[in-house]
C-alpha cells in the first residue's frame, strides 16, 4: 500500500479494503464483498472524469474504464437475479448509469466540435436546409417590397413600421442633404466598438428569437423576417425618393450582405423545425423535431458568428469607408464569401466513426 | 444500439422501489444488454434548478458589474448614458465587457456547463439532475446548442408579455402573444416525459442522476454472524417463522437497520415477535433483527436461485 499522499486529498485515495469476505453469512454479500473493489474503483474513476474530463485520469485507468465497466453492469444484472440487499442493488443502478454517461459520452472536445464545425459541418448544415432558405429568402424579397408598397401609399406607414427617435432626421420630408449627411462616415473611430457591441447583442438576440420562434410551425419565424424586411423597404423608399438609392444600397451592403444573410438562415432555420413539426415524412414527430433541431442549431452557432463579423463590418467600415464603390466591393466580397463557403466548399464528411 | 423501452412492468425487478417515482420510471438498456433504470427528473426538482441557476447568475453578475463600476468609476454612468456618444477608451472597453457578457450569461451558462462531463449546469447538479439523450446515445454539443436556444422564447419572451400585455400597450397582439406563449409554457405539464419545447427539438430529456453511496454489507455485521455481540445469544428461527414475511418487508427491515433509529427498531422487534409468536424480550432488539434479517434473506434468496419469489407477507 502506498503512503498518503497529496493526491488522496482530491479524490484520488486508495479504495477502502472490503471487509472479510469468509465473514460474510450470506452468497450473496460474498458475491459482493468480491467485486466491491472493482466497483470502487470504477466509482473513482468516473467521479473524477465527471470532475474534470479526462485530464485527471491516466491511460491505464482510460484502459481499464471498459472493462471495469462491465463488470458492473454484468455485477448488476447478476445481483438482481440473486441479491435482495436494496443498498447494493441501488448503488450498482446509480454506479452503472454514472460510468454509462462517461463511458458512451461525448468523444469530441469543444475544439474537436469547432474543428469539424469550421471544416465542413456548417456548410453541410446550411445546405441541408436549402429549401428553407429558398422560400425565407422569398418572404424576404416580398417583405421589401410590401414595405415599399405600403410606405408609397400612404407615408403614416413609415412611422408605423420604422422605430424612429425623436433626432432621426430619416423620416419622409427629409431633404437630400439631411439624408447623405446619414450616410456620411464619422469623423472620428470613438466609441465605434462600443456600438458594435451592443449591435452585436441586439441583432444576435433577434436571430435566436427568429430561430426559437420556428417552434411554432415556423410561422412566427416568417412574420419576423416580413416584418424586419418591410422597415428596410420602408427606408429605401425613402432613399430612393431623394435619388439616393445607389448610395443607400452601398451603405447598407457593407454589413447588410452578412447581417441579413444571417437573418436569412436565422429564419429559414426556425422554418425548418416549424416545416419537419408539420411535415414529419415517416418519421415520428419528436425524431423529426430532433433532427431537424440538432440541424438549425449548427446553424444558429454560425449565424452568431456571422452577427459578430456583421457588427463589426457596420461599426467599422461602414461609418469609416466612404466611397460608394468600396462600400459595394466590400459587402460584394463579403457576400461572395459567404456563398462560396456555404455551397461551393464541400468537403468529405469527417468520419464520426473511426 | 441502444433502446429506451416505454415504462413496462419487469417482472424481475424489486416489486417494490421507489413507488413515488414509478410513474417516472423508464428503462434504458445498454449495447451490453443490461437494462439500467432511469428516472425523468420531476417539475419540481427542475424548476428548483433553474431558480438556482438564476440566482447563480443574478449574483455572479451583480458582483462583476460591480467590480466593472469599481473599476471605472464614474466612467461608468458616463458609458452607459451615451453609448454612441465619444466616450474614453477604457470606458469603451468596459462596456463591451459588459455587453458581451451579458449576451454570454443569458446564453453561454447553460451551453457550457451542459456540455461538460456532467452533463448539467450548477443548479441541476445541487438537484442531482442532468441532461441526456432521449435515444440513449451520446449528448451531442449541437442538442446542446439547440435545447438552450429556444430558452429564449420559453422564459424570457413569456415574462416580457406578462408584463407588457395588461398594460395594453400592444393591443391584442400582447394577448395573443401570451397566449401562444402559455402553450409553450404548457407543454411540460402536457407530456409524460417532461419535456420542454427545447427538449422536443433537442432530442433531449432531463433525468434523475443519483450519486448513492456503497453501504456496508449488514449480513457480515453484530448477529447477522451468529451471536448477539451483547448477550451471546444465538437466534435461530425455523422455516415455518421465515415463511410469514416477503422481500417488500425485508426491504423494510433493511431500511430500518440502516437508519438504526432505536424506536423503529424496538417496534419492528416488538411487530415480528408478535407475528411470530415469540415472547418479545427487551435489551437485545437490534441484534434480533440483524439475524432475522440474515436469515430471512438467505431463505429468500436461495428460493430466488430456484426460480421462487415471495413479493410480500401476502403472496
Amino acid at each position: 500500500m502506498k503512503a498518503p499522499s497529496l493526491s488522496s486529498w482530491f479524490g484520488r485515495g486508495e479504495v477502502a479494503a472490503p471487509a472479510d469476505i469468509e465473514s460474510a453469512a450470506l452468497r450473496s454479500d460474498k458475491f459482493r464483498l468480491e467485486r466491491e473493489g472493482d466497483w470502487r474503483r470504477l466509482e473513482d474513476i468516473v467521479q473524477r472524469m465527471e470532475r474534470g474530463g479526462l485530464r485527471r485520469v491516466d491511460d491505464a485507468e482510460l484502459l481499464a474504464l471498459p472493462t471495469l465497466y462491465r463488470t458492473a453492469a454484468s455485477s448488476l444484472s447478476v445481483a438482481r437475479e440473486t441479491s435482495l440487499d436494496v443498498a447494493t442493488l441501488n448503488y450498482l443502478e446509480s454506479l452503472v448509469q454514472r460510468a454509462w454517461f462517461q463511458v458512451y459520452g461525448p468523444r469530441k472536445g469543444l475544439f474537436g466540435w469547432l474543428r469539424e464545425f469550421f471544416l465542413g459541418g456548417w456548410s453541410r448544415a446550411v445546405r441541408e436546409i436549402w429549401l428553407d432558405i429558398c422560400v425565407a429568402f422569398f418572404v424576404m424579397v416580398a417583405g421589401t417590397i410590401v414595405g415599399w408598397l405600403l410606405v408609397e401609399q400612404d407615408r403614416d406607414w413609415y412611422f408605423r413600421l420604422v422605430p424612429t427617435q425623436f433626432t432621426d432626421t430619416r423620416v419622409p420630408g427629409a431633404t437630400r442633404e439631411q439624408l447623405l449627411e446619414t450616410l456620411a462616415v464619422e469623423e472620428s473611430t470613438g466609441g465605434l466598438s462600443a456600438f458594435a457591441a451592443s449591435l452585436f447583442s441586439n441583432n444576435a438576440g433577434v436571430a435566436i428569437l427568429a430561430f426559437a420562434l420556428g417552434f411554432a410551425f415556423g410561422v412566427p419565424s416568417l412574420l419576423l423576417l416580413i416584418y424586419n424586411l418591410a422597415v428596410l423597404g420602408a427606408m429605401m423608399w425613402l432613399f430612393a425618393g431623394q435619388g439616393l438609392g445607389v448610395e443607400f444600397a452601398a451603405w447598407l451592403s457593407v454589413h447588410g450582405t452578412t447581417e441579413l444573410f444571417a437573418i436569412l438562415l436565422s429564419g429559414a432555420a426556425g422554418m425548418h423545425i416549424g416545416r419537419s413539426m408539420a411535415f414529419p415524412g415517416d418519421k415520428s414527430v419528436l425524431q423529426a423535431a430532433g433532427e431537424s433541431g440538432r440541424r438549425g442549431a449548427i446553424v444558429m452557432v454560425g449565424v452568431v458568428l456571422m452577427m459578430v463579423v456583421a457588427a463589426m463590418l457596420e461599426a467599422f467600415p461602414r461609418q469609416l469607408v466612404g466611397g460608394t464603390e468600396s462600400r459595394f466591393i466590400i459587402g460584394g466580397s463579403f457576400l461572395a464569401f459567404w456563398l462560396a463557403y456555404f455551397f461551393l466548399y464541400r468537403p468529405k464528411r469527417i468520419g464520426d466513426e473511426r | 444500439m441502444n433502446t429506451i423501452t416505454a415504462d413496462t412492468p419487469n417482472q424481475a425487478a424489486p416489486p417494490v422501489r421507489k413507488e413515488m417515482a414509478n410513474k417516472r420510471e423508464r428503462t434504458l438498456i445498454t449495447p451490453e444488454g443490461i437494462a439500467v433504470p432511469i428516472v425523468v427528473a420531476s417539475r419540481g426538482a427542475r424548476i428548483g434548478a433553474l431558480i438556482l441557476d438564476f440566482v447563480l447568475l443574478y449574483v455572479g453578475l451583480t458582483i462583476i458589474i460591480t467590480l466593472l463600476i469599481w473599476i471605472a468609476g464614474g466612467l461608468f454612468e458616463q458609458v452607459v448614458a451615451g453609448a454612441e456618444a465619444n466616450v474614453a477608451g477604457a470606458g469603451e472597453f468596459l462596456f463591451i465587457v459588459f455587453v458581451l457578457l451579458v449576451f454570454l450569461a443569458r446564453y453561454g451558462y447553460f451551453l457550457i456547463f451542459e456540455l461538460g462531463p456532467r452533463g448539467a449546469t450548477l443548479g441541476k447538479r445541487a438537484v442531482g439532475i442532468r441532461v441526456a439523450a432521449r435515444d440513449g446515445g451520446r449528448l451531442t454539443p449541437e442538442a446542446v446548442i439547440a435545447r438552450n436556444l429556444l430558452r429564449d422564447i420559453e422564459l424570457f419572451m413569456p415574462l416580457v408579455f406578462l408584463m407588457v400585455a395588461p398594460s395594453g400597450e400592444m393591443g391584442s397582439f400582447g394577448y395573443a402573444g401570451l397566449a401562444w406563449l402559455a402553450v409553450i409554457l404548457a407543454i411540460p405539464l402536457l407530456n409524460k416525459d417532461a419535456l420542454r419545447a427545447g427538449d422536443i427539438i433537442a432530442g433531449t430529456w432531463v433525468v434523475e442522476a443519483p450519486r448513492t453511496k456503497l453501504a456496508d454489507a449488514l449480513s457480515t455485521q453484530g448477529a447477522a454472524k451468529g451471536t448477539s455481540d451483547l448477550t451471546g445469544a444465538r437466534y435461530d428461527f425455523g422455516d415455518a417463522e421465515l415463511a410469514v414475511y416477503g422481500e417488500r418487508e425485508l426491504q423494510t427491515l433493511e431500511r430500518v437497520l440502516r437508519d438504526d433509529n432505536a424506536d423503529a427498531i424496538s417496534a419492528v422487534h416488538e411487530t415480528i415477535c408478535r407475528k411470530i409468536g415469540w415472547d418479545p424480550g427487551a435489551g437485545d432488539e437490534r441484534a434480533f433483527l440483524e439475524a432475522f434479517y440474515a436469515q430471512l434473506r438467505a431463505k429468500l434468496e436461495s428460493d430466488m436461485r430456484f426460480g421462487k419469489r415471495k413479493a410480500d407477507k401476502h403472496s
